[in-house]
């Protein structure tokens, strides 16, 4: 069975024919070819495909793409805006906040979704938004760095 | 890629339509926010023929003031629950378990009607296909034996939903609505006591509501889990308690536990302690008293001694903080 939905990504309306049993992450990596968003656990455990939808973090491997109908959603890659990169992007530029890099897509929306929520957060904000999103190489400290580094970037 | 196995989804915008698209499809399972549901589709373990998303049915999807109580519908969202302000002032144990139930991306989607009904768990029931094949898989799904508890046929997978603790010392009841009939009962009629089967609910039937009644409204309470990660873990062990005083002694006490059976229990016999004044005698015998109904399996990779032992701290700790005598 496939079913027709309506839906923005990354700010574009976009009109697919989908199977219902396609996971959202699919969608976006095998349908749109956006392979920024990762599967890296079977099932909610790691972060890794955490992409916004409605604003709202959520797991991308654990989502129907029909469950998207009428609904934005946003990936890493909706973030540059004319070449330029985002705060949160900067950050994790600036301050390290990738080791291997197979979790910062998800780190990266995890945390700004925490920052459009949140615009000024405490260390234990920040550990709190990103407690669902692991880290392999275990880089945290950086990562929290990074996130605080895009929060006072905001800021100015 | 890795897709899912092959299922029609119906997405209804009221119960009724609901439960007429379940009688309709035969291996039909109902789809929350699919935080345990699409995980046990990729593990192979649910095979539904179709799901029926009732994340779309505005009537499950708020939390209102009833004449008796406090009405939380099905779909409301734990980041939802965790924050509504009355809910935390007035059944702070239930804003406590949702708060720390799995992590905050979970909570943006997993459902309360969700988090009730999970599913049990063990590290032989809700692991990936291949390591499930190589154990020749268990009693509760395709396979003859219980790796638990090799000579029964019972199985032991714990239910580790952090809200029914919680609800259970406020007294929630539960509304369900059938093809043919609406119910009202206690939450606690709700649970059995087999991990194979710890559902009372009947075929067809779609847990749309949880009401919190006002006569345990403002009544001091707490919940409290052990788990392996702080940030993102099911229990290995977690205890809700309900504290009223009056005079210096114990008007009303009521404790449940859940991750350590199949089912969240409500500790029998604190009504002992009416009367009592809370101090360490006391809680020394709490806590001898909730651990001895805990009966916990080796479902996790914690033992069950440490689980029981984890059960009557956290009965003393909570009982001390509502007591306000640490």
């Amino acid at each position: 069975m496939t079913t027709p939905i309506n839906l923005t990504v990354n700010g574009r309306r976009r009109q697919d024919m989908v199977p219902d049993n396609m996971l959202l992450v699919d969608y976006l990596r095998e349908t749109i070819g956006l392979t920024g968003t990762k599967i890296g656990c079977d099932g909610g455990e790691c972060g890794a495909c955490t992409v916004l939808v409605a604003g709202d973090p959520r797991h991308a491997c654990l989502t129907l793409a029909v469950g998207c109908d009428g609904l934005d959603v946003e990936t890493v890659e909706g973030l540059t805006t004319s070449g330029r990169l985002s705060a949160i992007q900067r950050g994790f530029h600036e301050k390290l906040g990738a080791q291997c890099g197979f979790c910062t897509p998800g780190m990266i929306m995890a945390a700004e979704g925490l920052l459009r929520r949140n615009a000024s957060p405490s260390e234990q904000d920040i550990r709190a938004a990103m407690a669902s999103n692991i880290c392999r190489c275990t880089g945290y400290v950086k990562i929290i760095e990074s996130v605080q580094f895009a929060a006072k970037a905001l800021a100015k | 890629m890795e897709y899912l196995p092959k299922f029609q989804l119906f997405r209804p915008l009221s119960v009724e339509q609901a439960a007429a698209l379940y009688a309709e499809n035969d291996g039909a399972r109902f789809l929350a926010g699919g935080t345990d549901m699409i995980v046990n589709m990729r593990r192979g373990i649910e095979t539904p023929a179709a799901l029926i998303d009732l994340s779309q049915i505005p009537e499950l999807g708020d939390i209102h003031e009833e004449n008796d109580g406090m009405r939380i519908g099905a779909a409301v969202t734990l980041e939802q629950l965790a924050a509504h302000a009355a809910i935390a002032r007035d059944y702070p144990a239930v804003a406590e378990a949702a708060a720390a139930i799995a992590g905050p991306t979970h909570r943006a989607y997993g459902t309360v009607g969700g988090n009730l009904c999970l599913d049990t768990r063990c590290i032989f029931y809700n692991q990936s296909e291949w390591w499930r094949s190589s154990n020749a898989y268990c009693l509760k799904h395709r396979g003859e034996i219980c790796h638990v508890a090799p000579g029964g046929q019972a199985c032991f997978a714990a239910y580790s939903g952090d809200l029914a603790p919680a609800l259970l010392v406020h007294d929630a009841r539960i509304e369900l609505i059938g093809p043919e009939r609406r119910r009202d009962i206690p939450l606690g009629d709700f649970f059995r006591d087999d991990g194979m089967d710890h559902l009372a609910i009947e075929k067809g039937e779609i847990l749309a509501s949880v009401m919190l009644p006002k006569a345990s409204a403002g009544a001091p309470s707490a919940y409290a889990k052990s788990r392996i990660r702080g940030a993102i873990d099911f229990p290995v062990a977690g205890l809700a308690a309900l504290l009223t005083l009056r005079g210096g002694g114990i008007e009303k006490l009521r404790i449940a536990l859940t991750a350590v059976n199949p089912r969240p229990l409500v500790v029998d016999g604190t009504d002992a302690f009416n009367g009592a004044e809370v101090n360490d005698n006391m809680l020394d015998k709490l806590a001898e008293l909730a651990s001895s109904q805990a009966k916990p399996m080796t479902t996790t990779t914690v033992s069950p001694w440490y689980r029981r032992r984890v059960i009557g701290a956290l009965a003393r700790r909570l009982v001390a903080r509502l007591a306000e005598i640490e």
